[in-house]
């Protein structure tokens, strides 16, 4: 996959808009081959973005091929939940995932409120 | 299940990021169990430490068997003006993982293929060599086509008393029809583990940048 300038700045806004001051440690646009396409995260962040891709990435297509034994297509969203911190993951499109890892002081449904409404605008952008 | 790899993209290569000029390039390690893929990796990421800014992940067995995958990323500099990333990747060896094998080979971009080089693994090379083609094929990938090294691995053995194949004989079973560059090496002394990397980096590179010269 490849992208321009133009493209990557308009994802930047597109997460930035929508998630900057919401709460949440980090977010994360990945691509299905553990590659991160976009990210954005507090500035005192030291997470390693780039293993935590490549996992979520390998955690998703695996719960896909769960997903097809159990007779479902697939699962288009994975929250993990942890003591203080969370991910939750869900898909773009076939190619594209959304990683965003929050603490337990934000609320989940506005989590999901906001992630539907980046997935709507990346998906306009890249269709 | 083959259709939905398929479905999901996966003959997609690496992700070329132009606005901040940094290529991500996965390279795959592929092999049967226990020919010494993990091996190949702790080597590299011990010598090449100070190019790998994170801990080397690896997803096991309690067995101390590869499970899903080892990863680390290396970073390679500049290279034709962009920041050159090399995913690194194993896959389980094993044969009852091959749904994590295919999951692993998702948008790979070059592969080493280690083989072992024991009389008796003989015929676990030649399976798992045919079981990548079958799955880069999901891919839409043609192991013909695709930047390959193949090492032909723990040369040192021979030292143990165990007896080990000759190159020819690994060449007529593994590369006869490949013809891919092929080296002897030990991954637990690290003889010609870096050449073997150094060789998928390059040949990886020059596939990529045919890619861009194509989509620009």
């Amino acid at each position: 996959m490849i992208l321009g300038r133009e493209q990557l700045d308009k994802i930047h806004n597109i997460l930035s808009e929508n998630l900057i001051g919401s709460g949440f440690r980090s977010v994360m646009l990945i691509d299905t081959g553990g590659n991160v396409i976009a990210s954005i995260s507090n500035p005192d962040e030291t997470l390693d973005l780039y293993s935590l891709a490549a996992l979520a990435a390998a955690n998703f297509g695996a719960m896909s091929c769960m997903a097809r034994i159990i007779g479902e297509d697939k699962f288009s969203l994975l929250f993990h939940k942890g003591e203080k911190d969370n991910i939750y993951f869900c898909e773009v499109n076939e190619e594209l995932l959304l990683v965003n890892i929050f603490s337990n002081q934000s609320s989940l449904g506005f989590l999901r409120m906001k992630m539907a409404r980046v997935i709507e605008e990346l998906l306009g952008m890249l269709t | 299940m083959y259709e939905d790899f398929e479905k999901a993209g996966g003959g997609r290569l690496s992700f070329i990021n132009l606005k901040d000029k940094v290529i991500q390039a996965k390279v795959v390690y592929y092999g049967p169990g226990r020919c010494g893929k993990t091996t190949n990796l702790e080597y590299i990421f011990e010598k090449c430490r100070h190019q790998v800014n994170s801990e080397m992940v690896t997803v096991k067995t309690q067995g101390d068997r590869t499970l899903f995958f080892d990863f680390f990323p290396l970073d390679m500099g500049k290279i034709g003006g962009f920041d050159v990333k090399i995913q690194l990747y194993t896959v389980p060896g094993q044969v009852k993982y091959d749904s994590t094998r295919r999951l692993v080979l998702k948008g790979v971009d070059g592969v080493v293929f280690v083989a072992d080089s024991a009389v008796d693994r003989r015929e676990k090379n030649i399976i798992s060599l045919q079981n990548l083609e079958e799955n880069l094929k999901l891919y839409r990938k043609d192991i013909h086509d695709i930047p390959l090294v193949i090492q032909y691995n723990k040369r040192d053995i021979v030292k143990e008393g165990i007896e080990i194949l000759d190159i020819e004989t690994l060449e007529h079973d593994l590369n006869a029809d490949l013809k891919v560059p092929a080296f002897e090496a030990s991954a637990v002394e690290g003889d010609n583990v870096v050449v073997t990397l150094k060789t998928i980096i390059s040949l990886t590179m020059a596939s990529l940048q045919k890619q861009l010269k194509r989509e620009q």
